[in-house]
């Protein structure tokens, strides 16, 4: 089954540019590994790029650079160049995530620093390394209320695992919901299987109730 | 492409005389100096070479395969980060369904939609467009360059995207 809820075309396109920062490329790129239908919409943007390089005015090129690239290759196929790197799996990859996200987590989701986020809710941050957005997992009990929250910054949630639903959809695994500072929404975990959610986060979530505004603190991601 | 098939210098100085030249203008309105620009350029070019076999011209055009190839290397060069790819060699990839032979578009073809498709996209669209290839920007930094909300270049990215896909004569959904 492919994915019913998409990622929205800027953010596609700016993929295919090359233009988005690493964190929510990591979001973008696993959902394409489930998505033939936007991987189709980002090969379109590329021809975009493609036809983007025939346009640009050419730059003076050093002379003599070609043969130094002849050079280099007769040097480089004696060499051992073309080896592909070995696929990162992890040892335990129980919810078959897809790369590229697996190259981001070493071994098990299990061995992952999982913190206490509030009843039934764990988060671990992953690709902590990177600049911009945060990015990290999310694991919500089968048919827990997540409570009421707000977003100040653009929040992006890809499900892996389980399902979820709020007041604008289903989600389940290879959907994309995005979120900005206007959504207010209380996802429930769909019942049966817990719900794993790759989270891209640039504000913090705004809990709009008064328990959840009490426990804040501990929503901080 | 020649230099698949035969591994032949010839074809491949043709490419090199058409593309290094516009990697290295590409890669320097990406931010490049002009020496790490020739540098990288030369490399984007070797890397055609050494990666031609992978190269599937029932797929996509030359210029879109080494956009991408130079594109991936400014960005593990320039902002020193991964360009997150997915595999399609995966056990989790979920592969394309099989598209009936008649309808299928030739390469040739797609170029066209899309060269028309970019001639035809009204200039403040085309001008985000530009600015999200040409110079490595986020939505944000395009926003403050061109003094325009967020919203704005969003929505003027996505309308570009639509009029993409209209002009292949696609349905839009997002």
């Amino acid at each position: 089954m492919t994915a019913h809820h998409h990622p929205s075309d800027d953010i596609l396109l700016s993929y295919a540019a090359g233009s988005l920062d690493e964190p929510t490329s990591i979001l973008i790129a696993t959902h394409l590994a489930l998505c033939p239908a936007c991987r189709e919409q980002v090969s379109k943007a590329e021809s975009v790029g493609g036809e983007l390089l025939n346009d640009v005015k050419p730059v003076a090129i050093q002379d003599g650079a070609l043969d130094v690239v002849l050079a280099r290759l007769d040097e480089g196929e004696r060499g051992q160049i073309n080896v592909p790197a070995p696929a990162a799996v992890p040892h335990d990859n129980d919810l078959n995530l897809p790369r590229p996200l697996t190259d981001y987590i070493d071994g098990s989701t299990k061995s992952l620093p999982w913190r206490w986020l509030g009843p039934s809710v764990h988060y671990a941050p992953i690709a902590s390394h990177t600049k911009g957005p945060k990015v990290g997992l999310l694991r919500i009990a089968p048919g827990t209320r997540v409570p009421m929250h707000g977003h100040s910054g653009n929040e992006l949630t890809m499900v892996l695992a389980g399902g979820y639903t709020d007041g604008t959809g289903n989600y389940t695994r290879g959907d994309v919901e995005a979120a900005d500072d206007g959504l207010v929404h209380q996802p429930i975990a769909d019942a049966g299987e817990e719900c794993v959610c790759l989270v891209v986060t640039e504000g913090v979530l705004q809990p709009t109730g008064l328990i959840a505004r009490l426990v804040q603190p501990f929503l901080r991601i | 492409m020649a230099v698949a098939e035969s591994r032949d210098k010839n074809a491949f100085s043709h490419l090199f005389s058409h593309y290094a030249p516009r990697i290295k203008s590409y890669l320097k309105s990406r931010g490049a100096n002009d020496a790490s620009a020739e540098e990288l350029s030369q490399e984007a070019m070797a890397a055609v070479w050494r990666k031609a076999e992978r190269y599937d011209s029932s797929k996509a055009a030359a210029s879109t395969w080494i956009f991408a190839l130079a594109r991936n290397l400014s960005i593990d060069a320039f902002r020193k980060e991964k360009r997150p790819a997915f595999d399609p060699e995966d056990p989790a990839f979920i592969p394309d369904p099989e598209t009936a032979p008649d309808t299928a578009l030739s390469v040739s073809e797609t170029q066209s939609i899309v060269r028309d498709a970019i001639a035809g996209l009204p200039k403040e669209q085309s001008e985000v467009v530009r600015l999200s290839f040409y110079q490595d920007m986020t939505h944000s930094e395009i926003a403050m360059e061109l003094k325009l909300p967020l919203g704005t270049v969003k929505s003027r990215l996505r309308l570009s995207m639509r009029k993409l896909r209209e002009s292949f004569g696609e349905e839009h959904e997002n």
